[in-house]
């Protein structure tokens, strides 16, 4: 039922206390702040467990998720991602040639500040500009190659902390804050947030789903969803996510979307990396 | 090419459980793609786990197992070193099977 | 006799009359569905500036379309007008947003 009323009703809740004069454009403040909220909503919640999302605050879930990590559903795309990670392009390069060791390792270290772009790279953006320098056409950023991809990549990085930089660069400040602002901000005609789920609901149900903290969110990405059967990337996810509020999807790797996961990644600095990550 | 069956079996206290994660489509027949074609059925129908020649597990399948299917169970007797022998056809006719030890 | 050839005669004056009539509403019903889609459209194509539209906006500018170009223009000027309404409140949610985030922020 499409219900619509002549002005908007906008539930306006308030988190925490007011906000001091200096933790105004200080990002650092803003990311401690953004942990104490969620280790004091879940005190008995180990921090780096939040990297586990609904299986850190659902013992039910956990039980099943740690019999499948046995016998991961995500390995065969992770398989597969190895083989495309070391196949060479047709000019003889690989992407080890685009990344610093190699590419292995340095996940965890992605979105950073381009200085020379003036905007921020993500992982998938840097792996197709890796491709498109080497003559490669670019791939799907919501495909099952660039999932594999990223998944082979963060498995290499598992277990190492989040390690985002925000540069001395008011440009690279301006897109943490449009991340930041583009997290907070309801869309869609359910008139969500990102926040209305993943901050002022995790571990709640919306449908048959139990809801992760925004804290550690993308630790875990690519992740393999059942209900997609297959892996996918932090790009599907926020394009799904859009449509689920139904609010009309950004392109993939659109600046609002780079900057909200240049926010998300930033905030989560010192959580581990637990990527490729299986859901339901 | 590489096996679609990855089985891994553990023998413990005179009963030995399987895992076993298998790569296969197993498309229902009900789901259409981009161009709105439906996609054809394409399933598993028969699975089989025999222990020394005997049979000691055996799934009729349909549409209505999903993509990749993972399988766990136990069953009595089994030693460490023992061959597990697993197998699979589908309803295109198409088999895949494979051998591991006990472990 | 002539009573009665009157009487057809004003009959078929008055068909006549009906069926322009009815000719000219359809008409002017598909200009009215011309107009509410082309405001539904620029009510749209803002929201889309804003990056700021909803899917179903886009579902009732589609089941519009449809409706006209099956000739049922009541129920494509009634789809078009709720398309506008829902590109109007998808623009009011983005413009209230530019500072009710901060409502939202943890800090």
């Amino acid at each position: 039922m499409r219900y619509l009323p002549a002005a908007l009703t906008v539930l306006i809740l308030s988190t925490a206390h007011a906000v001091g004069a200096d933790e105004r454009g200080n990002p650092a403040a803003e990311a401690r702040a953004f942990r104490s909220y969620f280790v004091k909503k879940f005190p008995n919640v180990k921090l780096e467990d939040f990297v586990n999302g609904p299986y850190a605050l659902n013992q039910d879930m956990r039980r099943q998720w740690e019999e499948k990590e046995q016998f991961p559903p995500y390995e065969f795309s992770l398989e597969a991602g190895k083989e495309l990670f070391v196949k060479t392009f047709a000019n003889g390069k690989h992407y080890a040639d685009c990344f610093p060791n190699g590419g292995i390792g340095i996940r965890q270290t992605y979105p950073q500040f381009d200085k020379k772009s003036g905007k921020v790279v993500t992982l998938e953006l840097a792996l197709n500009q890796c491709r498109e320098a080497n003559g490669e056409a670019a791939l799907s950023y919501t495909g099952d190659e660039m999932a594999a991809l990223t998944a082979y990549m963060a498995f290499t990085s598992r277990g190492k902390p989040f390690d985002i930089s925000i540069p001395d660069d008011p440009r690279a400040l301006a897109a943490y804050e449009n991340g930041k602002r583009y997290f907070y901000a309801r869309r869609g005609q359910l008139n969500f947030s990102c926040a209305t789920c993943h901050v002022q609901n995790p571990g709640e149900r919306l449908r048959a789903e139990v809801l992760a903290p925004a804290l550690g969110i993308l630790n875990a990405m690519p992740i393999y969803r059942s209900e997609w059967g297959g892996m996918g990337t932090i790009s599907r996810r926020f394009v799904t996510c859009n449509g689920q509020v139904r609010a009309v999807p950004l392109e993939p790797q659109s600046e609002e979307y780079r900057d909200l996961e240049y926010f998300l990644s930033y905030v989560s600095n010192g959580l581990p990396i637990s990527g490729p990550g299986a859901r339901p | 090419m590489a096996s679609s069956i990855r089985i891994r079996a553990i023998a413990r206290d005179g009963r030995t459980e399987v895992q076993t994660l298998i790569q296969h489509p197993m498309d229902s027949g009900f789901i259409k793609n981009d161009k709105g074609e439906f996609i054809p059925a394409h399933y598993i129908r028969e699975l089989t786990f025999e222990h020394n020649g005997r049979l000691v597990f055996l799934a009729d399948w349909g549409t209505a197992v999903s993509k990749d299917p993972y399988v766990k169970f136990a069953f009595q007797g089994g030693n460490k070193g023992d061959e597990l022998k697993v197998g699979w056809i589908d309803n295109k006719g198409e088999t895949d099977t494979t051998t591991v030890k006990i472990q | 006799m002539r009573t009665l050839l009157r009487a057809s005669k004003r009959l078929m004056l008055l068909v006549a009359l009906l069926m322009a009539s009815a000719a000219a509403l359809a008409a002017s019903r598909e200009a009215d569905f011309k107009r509410a889609y082309a405001a539904a459209q620029a009510a749209e194509k803002q929201a889309g500036s804003l990056r700021n539209q909803w899917t179903v906006t886009e579902t009732s500018l589609a089941e519009a379309r449809r409706a006209a170009s099956r000739g049922d223009f009541e129920r494509a000027i009634a789809a078009a007008r709720e398309a506008e309404a829902l590109a109007k409140a998808s623009i009011y949610q983005a413009t209230h947003e530019e500072e009710a985030w901060k409502d939202l922020e943890i800090r």
